[in-house]
């Protein structure tokens, strides 16, 4: 049997989680789930494969407690004995699957992208932000393992999905990290995560000013605005907005990299894009290598020619 | 206030991944190497800590000696003393690199109030290194912070989830471990490098048990085959790209 950890935010089901089930009912035919306080997503967990939902329960349980759930989940195992616990590769599932692995002084891999079930477990991680694969063995009587975001593709299958629910034992120590408080608004904008158009701006831009013509760019096209690292380093522009493997991940329908050269820290966050437009004046920088479209040529003078046809299209 | 910042050295990737002919290990013999990124936040915080509350800043590498370079850097920008946890150099797995830092730790003696790490590393992302150490210390710890406040001995810790930010708070001692956008860190100043020469390291050498996950061979994922379409930096250049943005309905 495998288990699978639910991401759940507020009765909300991480996607990636739909992706963990979907690949775990290829190892096993018996897959259960466990989530911590919150049965709300029991039904969606069923229609993609859970046969059982166990629902970890405790008074303090009643937001995010990483700690506390990474308990719940150990003693979950130990009723269940089953053959892997595997999570999506998020904040989250890497979080309490390594507070689980803490406990059990256990292996875990993360990130993976695929699983072969055995003695010794065969898999392939990521590392490198995905720019590179490890193919490894892992010793261990149980597999513990996070999955790569968008490894596999969510297919629904359903499943009887029968709720059980159990009385975790928690101790103050479990529960003395947990969220006090969220701050922030939720974002009226694009966010940059789930943007369909990204318009990045990299040490080419050569300072803050020349992204206004991204700002323009990524409004005309219902984008928003990305850049790399060097450019937050500079200052030029907020950390929430870096692209990268250090800063967000993005899948955008449409990627625009403007005087960004494509080091292996930000390709990392931009490859998947579906079409990538790079603009820069090496021909032969990375980003050049992956682009659907390459401008050979300085973002400075092109970047106004752009603008004004892009303008006179959606004006037209 | 005490506080340890554990980092690690990596290589510098620039913009493609080579292999040894085994193809077990990057080939590193034409790369520099640097901090792993997210641990220059981690340094730099406790710096600011530091300036702020009084105390001192120890940094803890675990790998060969050549980790030292990385070190200097870092003392540079203001911490006080660093130890290496010296290993023979081979890859240890996330389970052994907590086992070694604990007892580097140990060995080291000296308390501290506040644990630093890196979110995750560059090259391996366990993601779990600074969970298992806090087991290991018998400490509390938030992963993955953003934004860092230290109160009357209690630190507020924000992660960012999309545009919103969750709030944790933990009692010291404790470990956190951070990420990128954290704070902006400085650059080394000269008086910081000469300082920086005379700061204490001492070295501590430590066993790497035998890994359970064993590291068959590394991959570079085959890139996907695109036929990339060159265009001149001209008004032409810029018609097909409008053409191309209106075929995928992101212009109207």
């Amino acid at each position: 049997m495998i288990l699978v950890l639910l991401d759940v935010d507020r009765d909300a089901l991480d996607p990636v989680s739909l992706q963990v089930l979907t690949l775990s009912r290829g190892l096993d035919p018996d897959v259960q789930a466990v989530v911590a306080g919150d049965a709300s997503v029991a039904a969606e967990a069923a229609a993609h494969g859970a046969g059982v939902v166990h629902v970890a329960e405790h008074p303090g349980l009643t937001d995010y407690a990483p700690r506390a759930t990474a308990k719940a989940v150990v003693q979950l195992i130990a009723s269940l004995s089953p053959a892997a616990v595997l999570a999506g590769g998020t904040p989250r599932g890497n979080e309490v699957m390594a507070h689980v692995a803490a406990f059990l002084d256990a292996p875990l891999a993360t990130d993976c992208t695929s699983i072969t079930m055995g003695a010794p477990f065969e898999v392939t991680r990521a590392r490198w932000g995905g720019n590179l694969l490890e193919e490894s063995s892992v010793t261990a009587s149980m597999l513990l393992a996070t999955i790569q975001p968008h490894a596999v593709a969510a297919e629904p299958s359903a499943a009887a999905g029968t709720v059980q629910a159990f009385t975790a034992d928690l101790d103050d120590a479990d529960l003395a990290v947990r969220i006090v408080e969220r701050t922030g608004a939720a974002a009226t904008g694009v966010t940059l995560a789930e943007a369909r158009v990204v318009v990045s701006g990299g040490r080419g831009m050569g300072g803050s000013e020349p992204f206004a013509m991204l700002d323009d760019l990524a409004a005309l096209l219902g984008g928003t605005v990305g850049c790399s690292r060097v450019v937050t380093s500079e200052g030029w522009r907020p950390h929430s907005e870096q692209v990268g493997q250090t800063g967000t991940k993005v899948a955008p329908d449409l990627y625009v990299a403007c005087g960004i050269s494509g080091a292996t820290q930000h390709l990392a966050g931009c490859k998947n894009s579906k079409m990538i437009v790079a603009i820069n004046t090496d021909g032969q920088a990375p980003i050049m290598q992956i682009a659907d479209y390459a401008v050979v040529g300085d973002v400075h003078a092109f970047l106004p020619l752009l603008l004004a046809q892009a303008r006179a299209a959606s004006a037209g | 206030m005490e506080i340890l910042v554990c980092i690690k050295r990596v290589p510098m990737v620039g913009a493609a991944l080579i292999l040894t002919d085994d193809g077990t290990e990057l080939d590193t013999r034409r790369l520099g190497f640097q901090l792993s990124p997210h641990e220059e936040n981690a340094v730099e915080a406790a710096v600011q800590l530091v300036e702020k509350h009084g105390g001192s800043v120890t940094l803890l590498a675990m790998g060969t000696a050549e980790s030292e370079e990385q070190l200097r850097e870092q003392l540079a920008i203001g911490a006080d003393r660093a130890i290496i946890a010296l290993t023979d150099g081979s890859e240890p797995d996330p389970q052994a690199t907590a086992a070694g830092l604990l007892e580097a730790i140990r060995a080291d003696g000296a308390p501290f109030d506040l644990v630093l790490l890196g979110s995750e590393s560059a090259d391996v992302a366990g993601y779990q290194t600074g969970i298992r150490l806090a087991h290991a210390l018998g400490l509390p710890v938030v992963t993955n912070v953003k934004g860092l406040s230290i109160t009357d001995g209690v630190a507020r810790c924000e992660r960012a989830v999309g545009s919103e930010r969750e709030v944790y708070e933990v009692p010291l001692p404790a470990v956190i471990t951070v990420r990128d956008g954290l704070n902006i860190p400085r650059y080394p100043s000269v008086p910081g490098r000469i300082k920086a020469r005379k700061k204490p390291v001492t070295t501590h050498e430590v066993t790497i048990g035998a890994p359970r996950i064993v590291k068959h061979r590394l991959v570079v994922p085959p890139a996907t085959a695109k036929g990339t379409t060159v265009l001149e930096p001209n008004a032409e250049g810029a018609a097909a790209l409008v053409e191309a943005f209106r075929e995928i309905g992101v212009l109207s």
